[in-house]
Formats: structure tokens, C-alpha cells, sequence
């Protein structure tokens, strides 16, 4: 007994996650690129937070006096083809990719990460019948998925946000799964379970915590697939519907108004690119000052 | 070899049944009754009471999922409301199309990705790698559709150079097909580059520090020749199998590039069957799309297989 209980004593230390979270973000902090990443997620965070209280009209205003206005001092960005100010709109619209990108990737999280922690830990038919659901999801590509649910489900943005979290849900459970498998080997986690710990709190005290980095990095990742999908289900008219403002509806009706109006196409697809191009440069830092082998 | 295949099919197999499951479960998930909404504006009881009947909406859920698999190994994937054409015919006669679309961007990717991973790895830390590494990470996060969008403005609205949308097989004018192809195919080409671009680095990077490179230099073996002969045909391996999978997800990709440029292919056709409440096509098209990506990701395991002495020294 009293040996058991020595290996908890041992164990224990081990057991906890490393505190390796400043370490972490001194390193995150040292990366220039993980750096321009941060600055460009938190500028359109801070835009889509602060758009209530910024000085722009109304973003379903119409003017017939301003249709497809070029930008000037009274529109920065122009106006659409009825006379709707840009610059509001892209602002309301960051709301609904964020929004979109971030709830996708929590309802993957939320679904995918406890299933990928079932088949990894508990094995035998359990994994097999996750593993082999995973498989049939990950065999119909990402948007393809996406488009179907959505258009079975109904366009709007909350099914759209159902549909990509549904499809991006495969890659969590794979990747939950793997870390799992290498991780319940640990003499950590034997250690918990010899002295007859339950599999509940060996999976939420000694699993989960050991799993979470790789976890962070992928839907950080993930958030930025899930922006461009959004945007591309809205682009296709199978998102947000109108006239609530967001950058793939915005570029789908500015697709039409090329050589009147070039403007309407230009800033938001040029926001989806800083967005996007913001996490993918925050998680490739996530990654690098994460892994316990970048130096 | 033969034993590898079998072994591989087994698990493709019992996936494509999910995969089966899954896309008749779609049609379930129809708020409402499904009838309802095959019935269109005609819903009077006799038209709901012949549809419930002709798609033995009536049975049980099991035995409509039976029905509905075994017409599909049959190649019958139903008809298409929108156009009353066998789903099959259609997406026969869209996939040509696709496939052009997707050998072509495949090609840039490959063109432009591949070399530009080579030499940022053989550069690294060098200006080259970095700027390699900026265009790369762009080339993942600029979305593809509003490249197109941009694309068309330049090239085609204020140059003129190419035509902004339209199609034509390469067997019947390569030249014109050219023309068309050329712009939507380095869209969806794009992205496609840069992941190639940042995995063939990767790939070189590794091989580089091998000791083989390391004794062909102490050799005396010419810088050149190291990089083609010893690394680069070493670092191919990983890179070609990752092209064989990615090739299904061009299917994908090509969805918004075709709606863009208007191109009358695999991917309009389930956009058009979605906004037609076209279900049966949606259903087709997405086990078209399946049966597709895991058809590559065999080809991807065979290759890996042939490709590498020690999978066949495995035999």
C-alpha cells in the first residue's frame, strides 16, 4: 500500500502538465512572425468587439444617393450597389467570420477532443467505431462536407457554423487519438492508474493536460480553415444571408459589379487574407514555441 | 504486393459503407418530410402519396437504405429533379471537366512548389527562404475565390489577356481550352503550391543532414548533383504520395473556382443541385467525391509501397 502510495508521491510531480507556459511564450514573444500573427488576430478581434461603439453608419443603410460610390473622405472604403458604406460593413462583418471561425472550431473541439480521448484511452471496439467514423468523414473533403450539411441543414450562418464545426471535427478525434496513444503509455499514467485512480480522473488529471498543446496549435489552425469556409459558404450564398454583412456575402454580390465597382471586391477578401494569414502565423508560432523539441 | 492492395481495401471498404450511411442519413436529416420537399410547389396528396411510393419513403429506414445502396453499386444514384437525368450521366459527363481543371492546377502546383521548396531549403535562412516561406504561407491563406475575383479584374477586365469565364476541352481546341483553363487552374493551383512548397522543404531539409549527402560531398560529388541526384530524388518520395492524396481535395478546391469562372463542371454541378433543393445529385455527387479521395489515398499508399525499397523489401 504505503508502496503505491510512494509512487504517487513520485509520480505526481511528473503527472502535471509542465509548467512550461512562460517558457512557452517567451518563445512565442522571441518569433517575429508569431508576432505579426498576434497583432493582425487582435486588430480584428478588437474591430469585431469594438464594432457597436465605432463612429460608422448604420451597416444596412441604404443610400440611393451613394450606389457604388469609389472610397473618398465621406466613404474610406466606398459603397456598394445600394449605397451601403463598406467600411461598416466590413466591420460588422469581421463579427460574423470570427464568430464563425472561432464557435466552428469550439463545437469541433467540444465533440471531436472527448471522442478522440474515448477511442485512444479505452481502444478495442470503442476505437474502432470512432476511428472508422473519423475515416468516412476525413474521406469527403472538408468544404464538399460542408456544402452538403449546409445545404441539407438550411443557409444560415448558424448552420453554416454547424456544418464546418461537423467537418472539422474528424482531425480533432484523429488527433486527440494519436496523442493519447502516446501519452497513456507514460509511466505517469501507470503510475495513476496502479495506484487505483478511475479512468475519469486519469483521463481529465493525466491525459487531457499532457494532450492540450498539440490540441491549442491544430485549432488555431483549424480557426483559420474555418474563416475561409465560412466565407466561402457565404460567398456561395449558403451562409450568412443578407442583409446581415459578412465578406464572403459582401464579395459574392461584388463579383457582379467588377468594372463599376472594383472597390466592393478588394477589401474583403483582403480582410479574409490578413485574418487568415494572422492565425496561420500564430499557430506555426504556437507550434514551434510549444514543441518541447524546437530549442 | 497483392496481399499490400487486399489489406488496404479492407479498410477503404468498410469506410466507404459509413460513408454510404452517412449520405442517406443527409436526406433524413430534411426538416419535414422529405416528400414534401421533392414534391416542389406540387404538393397535393395523390403527388406526396406517388413520391413516398416511388422512393419507398414509405419503408422502413433500413430497407430504404438498402434500396438505396444497392441502386448505387448498381451505378443508379437516382434522378436528377432539376434536369429528370440519371444522376450518374450527369456527373459522368461534368467529371471530364474537373479533371482537367485539376490535372492543370496540379501541374503549376508542381511547377511552381516543388523548385521553390528546393531551393528554400537548399538556401535556408537565406533571404530566398524566407521570402519562399512568406509567398508559401500567403499562398495558404489567400481564399481562392477572391484570387479568382482579383485574377479576372487584372487579367481579363483591365488587360484583356484571357477570357474571364467559359470552357472548352482540350481535345476539341487546345488552344482556346488553354486560354480558359489556364487562369481558374493556377487559382486552385495556388494553395496546392504552397503546401508542396512548404513539404518538399521539410523533405529536403532532412535528407540534406543524411549521411549519404554527407559522403557524395566528401566525395567530391558537384553541389548540383548532390541536390538532384542524391537529395532531391530521395526527398520525391514523401512528395508524391502527398500529391496523390491532395488530388482528391482539388475535387474540393474546384467548387469555388468553377463557380467563379463558370466553368460547367463537378463542382457547379453541386452548387446548382443545392440551390435546386437537387438532393439526389448532392447525395451523388459527395460519394462521387468519397469514392474519389479514397481511390487516391490508394493510389498514395501504392505508390509509397513501389516508391520505397524498404516497403518492398517488406515482401
Amino acid at each position: 500500500m504505503s508502496a503505491a502510495f510512494d509512487t504517487v508521491d513520485t509520480v505526481e510531480p511528473e503527472a502535471l502538465p509542465p509548467r512550461s507556459g512562460n517558457r512557452a511564450w517567451k518563445k512565442l514573444k522571441r518569433n517575429r512572425s508569431a508576432l505579426v500573427g498576434l497583432v493582425l488576430v487582435s486588430f480584428f478581434v478588437l474591430i469585431a468587439l469594438a464594432a457597436p461603439l465605432l463612429p460608422v453608419p448604420d451597416p444596412a443603410a441604404t443610400s440611393w444617393t451613394a450606389v457604388r460610390k469609389a472610397p473618398s473622405a465621406a466613404h474610406w472604403l466606398g459603397t456598394d450597389e445600394i449605397g451601403r458604406d463598406i467600411l461598416s460593413r466590413m466591420i460588422w462583418g469581421a463579427r460574423a467570420s470570427l464568430m464563425a471561425g472561432v464557435v466552428s472550431v469550439i463545437i469541433a473541439v467540444l465533440i471531436g477532443v472527448p471522442l478522440g480521448l474515448l477511442s485512444g484511452y479505452f481502444g478495442k471496439w470503442i476505437d474502432q467505431i470512432i476511428s472508422r467514423i473519423a475515416d468516412a468523414l476525413l474521406a469527403t473533403p472538408f468544404l464538399i462536407l460542408a456544402i452538403a450539411l449546409a445545404a441539407f441543414l438550411g443557409p444560415s450562418l448558424t448552420n453554416a457554423m454547424i456544418a464546418i464545426g461537423l467537418s472539422a471535427m474528424p482531425v480533432f478525434i484523429r488527433l486527440t487519438r494519436g496523442q493519447v496513444l502516446s501519452v497513456k503509455t507514460e509511466d505517469f499514467v501507470e503510475g495513476a492508474r496502479a495506484v487505483g485512480l478511475g479512468n475519469g480522473a486519469i483521463i481529465f488529471r493525466y491525459i487531457l493536460p499532457n494532450v492540450f498543446a498539440p490540441i491549442l496549435v491544430q485549432a488555431t489552425l483549424t480557426i483559420a480553415t474555418a474563416i475561409i469556409a465560412e466565407a466561402s459558404l457565404s460567398f456561395l450564398g449558403l451562409g450568412q444571408q443578407p442583409p446581415a454583412p459578412s465578406w464572403g456575402s459582401m464579395l459574392n454580390v461584388a463579383k457582379n459589379f467588377l468594372t463599376q465597382a472594383p472597390w466592393m471586391a478588394w477589401w474583403p477578401g483582403a480582410a479574409i487574407f490578413l485574418v487568415v494569414l494572422g492565425f496561420n502565423l500564430l499557430g506555426d508560432g504556437l507550434r514551434d514555441a510549444l514543441d518541447p523539441r524546437e530549442s | 504486393m497483392l496481399s499490400y492492395i487486399a489489406r488496404r481495401l479492407a479498410v477503404i471498404i468498410p469506410t466507404l459503407i459509413l460513408v454510404s450511411i452517412f449520405i442517406f442519413t443527409l436526406q433524413k436529416i430534411l426538416p419535414g418530410d422529405p416528400a414534401l420537399a421533392l414534391a416542389g410547389e406540387e404538393r397535393d396528396a395523390a403527388t406526396l402519396e406517388f413520391i413516398r411510393e416511388k422512393y419507398h419513403l414509405n419503408d422502413p429506414i433500413y430497407l430504404q437504405y438498402i434500396n438505396w445502396a444497392g441502386s448505387a453499386l448498381k451505378g443508379d444514384l437516382g434522378i436528377s429533379l432539376r434536369t429528370n437525368e440519371p444522376v450518374t450521366k450527369l456527373i459522368g459527363s461534368k467529371l471530364p471537366v474537373t479533371i482537367q481543371l485539376a490535372v492543370m492546377a496540379m501541374i503549376i502546383a508542381f511547377l511552381v512548389g516543388v523548385p521553390a521548396g528546393v531551393l528554400s531549403a537548399v538556401k535556408k535562412g537565406t533571404v530566398v527562404d524566407y521570402l519562399a516561406n512568406i509567398v508559401a504561407l500567403s499562398g495558404l491563406s489567400i481564399p481562392n475565390f477572391w484570387l479568382g475575383i482579383m485574377l479576372i479584374l487584372l487579367v481579363s477586365v483591365n488587360l484583356g489577356w484571357l477570357p474571364a469565364s467559359g470552357f472548352e476541352s482540350i481535345f476539341v481546341d487546345p488552344v482556346r481550352s488553354l486560354q480558359t483553363m489556364i487562369m481558374p487552374a493556377f487559382v486552385l493551383g495556388t494553395s496546392l503550391a504552397a503546401t508542396l512548397m512548404r513539404h518538399t522543404r521539410s523533405a529536403m531539409l532532412g535528407v540534406l543532414k543524411a549521411d549519404y549527402v554527407r559522403t557524395a560531398r566528401s566525395k567530391g560529388v558537384s553541389e548540383h548533383a548532390v541536390i538532384i541526384k542524391h537529395a532531391f530524388r530521395n526527398a520525391l518520395l514523401p512528395i508524391v504520395t502527398l500529391s496523390a492524396v491532395l488530388f482528391g481535395q482539388l475535387l474540393a478546391g474546384a467548387v469555388l473556382t468553377e463557380q467563379i469562372f463558370t466553368i460547367p463542371g463537378f463542382g457547379k454541378l453541386i452548387v446548382d443541385a443545392v440551390f435546386t433543393r437537387d438532393y439526389a445529385v448532392v447525395q451523388g455527387v459527395v460519394l462521387c467525391t468519397a469514392i474519389g479521395f479514397l481511390g487516391m489515398n490508394l493510389i498514395a499508399d501504392i505508390a509509397y509501397f513501389l516508391l520505397n525499397p524498404r516497403m518492398r523489401s517488406m515482401l
